[in-house]
């Protein structure tokens, strides 16, 4: 019986590596394509830069948003990507001091915090977040959405703008923490919390312009969002040309329109 | 509507159940006609994804073939490419994950071939491949259809071990249940109705098959 068994398992084995070798030879990724890891906040900024980027130079690009943490973890980890916009330049520094980036990168903005109360919510949009301060006393505030400090940049300047306001400890009980500042907004735009403390880049788009009401938040509630991108390793010729295009004035007045706040010198 | 997404979670799916479907044989049929000690710890380990958290396999599976891990820098060396936040490791997650679901169908389904018919193929003559292709698939096949539409379903609808694994890449990790959550935290509202829709619609003719399918296992020698 023993010996009936071991030739088809062999033959299978064989057959199911083979398979796998086959299916790793399917889908590179080239020289021509920009594979990007981007936070959160640039999900619409980026968009129209990207699509401005493929119409000039017609190189595609490959855009995954998500927190900067999360990416940092996963670029570590060896995550095949070539350019990485960080919402907090810390991260960046961190993996150019491990030797996974091509230098320091660059400062390409600085972004602001909003608070964003949705339509038909209690809270009123006040920058100063003492209206958010009389609902909390008042016990009229039911659920509050942030992204998570723990690896999301405006998550973690959300909760300095709270402390700030001595506000962190009364609100946790309150609070719904997006994985990244775009699910953060999306809790905040959805009805089911009153409202959140997110990217001013996402406000200003116009699929949540129209939903609701936001207010700036002072910097000097939180310390700064300064922004960063970096060329990885490995990175291709499309990502740099990419990175170059930043640089460029229609880039630029892009992130402008988003509420960024660009560095005056080259970073 | 993301084609590629779709495109991508097919493919991944096609492929998740050609390497399941030597496999699941192998296994299944191994299982279904032997007995011995320690058949019911092999049992359990090939139905542990069911009750796994996904997270859970899509944290030990960055354990083992993250780019910090022997296997991991191996295969970076050999292909140039990392294990993880690639489709080849999608592709390795998915059969791993899916193993309970071709394994356990298609075991029923050689199961329900008897005794006797098995022994008259060997008192013929015929080679182990022989009685499988004319004698016990032809009985078994419901149970291997049901393993295989359960395992490209489950594909399809796979979350937690992507999104730990796969990095949200489009073209390359996206699948398309990673593109519903993706459109839902652009506001991309429709886009993501339209695709949940599609996945709700697709779910239940799989189910649907899967029931038939089942009935059908042992029915054939009944009518004789």
């Amino acid at each position: 019986m023993a010996n009936r068994i071991s030739d088809p398992l062999f033959f299978l084995s064989a057959l199911f590596a083979g398979l796998l070798s086959v299916a790793a030879a399917g889908l590179p990724a080239t020289a021509a394509t920009a594979t990007v890891a981007a936070a959160s906040d640039l999900r619409f900024a980026l968009a129209e830069i990207a699509d401005n980027f493929t119409a000039r130079t017609g190189h595609a690009v490959r855009l995954t948003f998500g927190s900067s943490g999360n990416f940092s973890r996963q670029i570590r980890q060896g995550a095949p990507f070539d350019l990485f916009f960080s919402a907090d330049e810390n991260y960046v520094l961190g993996l150019a001091r491990d030797g996974l980036t091509r230098g320091t990168g660059a400062l390409y903005a600085v972004g602001q915090i909003v608070i964003f109360v949705p339509e038909g919510s209690p809270l009123q949009p006040d920058g100063s977040l003492n209206d958010l301060r009389h609902a909390l006393e008042g016990g009229r505030l039911r659920k509050f959405a942030i992204a998570n400090p723990e690896h999301a940049p405006y998550g973690k300047r959300a909760e300095e703008a709270l402390r700030h306001e001595g506000l962190w400890a009364a609100i946790q009980s309150r609070l719904v923490l997006g994985e990244n500042v775009s699910q953060a907004a999306q809790f905040a735009v959805s009805g089911s919390t009153d409202g959140g403390i997110i990217a001013y880049s996402l406000v200003l788009s116009p699929r949540m312009a129209r939903r609701g009401r936001y207010a700036l938040i002072p910097e000097a509630l939180h310390s700064p969002l300064r922004q960063r991108v970096v060329l990885l390793k490995n990175a291709g010729l499309a990502a740099e040309r990419l990175y170059d295009f930043l640089r460029t004035v229609p880039a630029k007045s892009i992130l402008e329109r988003y509420g960024f706040v660009l560095p005056d010198s080259g970073g | 509507m993301d084609w590629e997404a779709l495109s991508l979670s097919l493919r991944l799916g096609l492929f998740t159940i050609l390497v399941l479907l030597p496999v699941g044989i192998a296994v299944g049929r191994w299982l279904a006609f032997h007995d011995f000690p320690g058949k019911s710890a092999i049992e359990a380990t090939a139905a542990l994804p069911l009750v796994l958290p996904p997270t859970v396999l899509g944290y030990y599976l960055l354990v083992a073939f993250g780019a910090a891990s022997p296997i991991g820098q191996l295969w970076h060396s050999a292909f140039d490419r990392p294990l993880v936040f690639t489709f080849e490791g999608l592709l390795l997650a998915s059969i791993i994950f899916n193993v309970p679901f071709a394994v356990q169908p298609i075991q029923r389904g050689f199961e329900a071939i008897p005794r006797e018919v098995r022994e008259a193929a060997i008192c013929c003559g015929m080679t182990p491949w022989k009685a499988l292709r004319t004698v016990e698939i032809p009985i078994a096949w419901p149970g291997i259809l049901t393993g295989l539409v359960l395992s490209f379903s489950h594909t399809l609808g796979e979350f937690g071990i992507v999104l730990m694994v796969g990095g949200s890449i489009p073209t390359e990790t996206r699948t398309i249940a990673i593109a519903i959550y993706d459109r839902v935290q652009a506001f991309d509202d429709r886009g993501a109705a339209t695709m949940s829709a599609l996945l709700l619609g697709f779910s239940l003719v799989s189910i649907a098959l899967t029931f038939a399918f089942s009935r059908r296992i042992g029915r054939r020698l009944d009518r004789s």
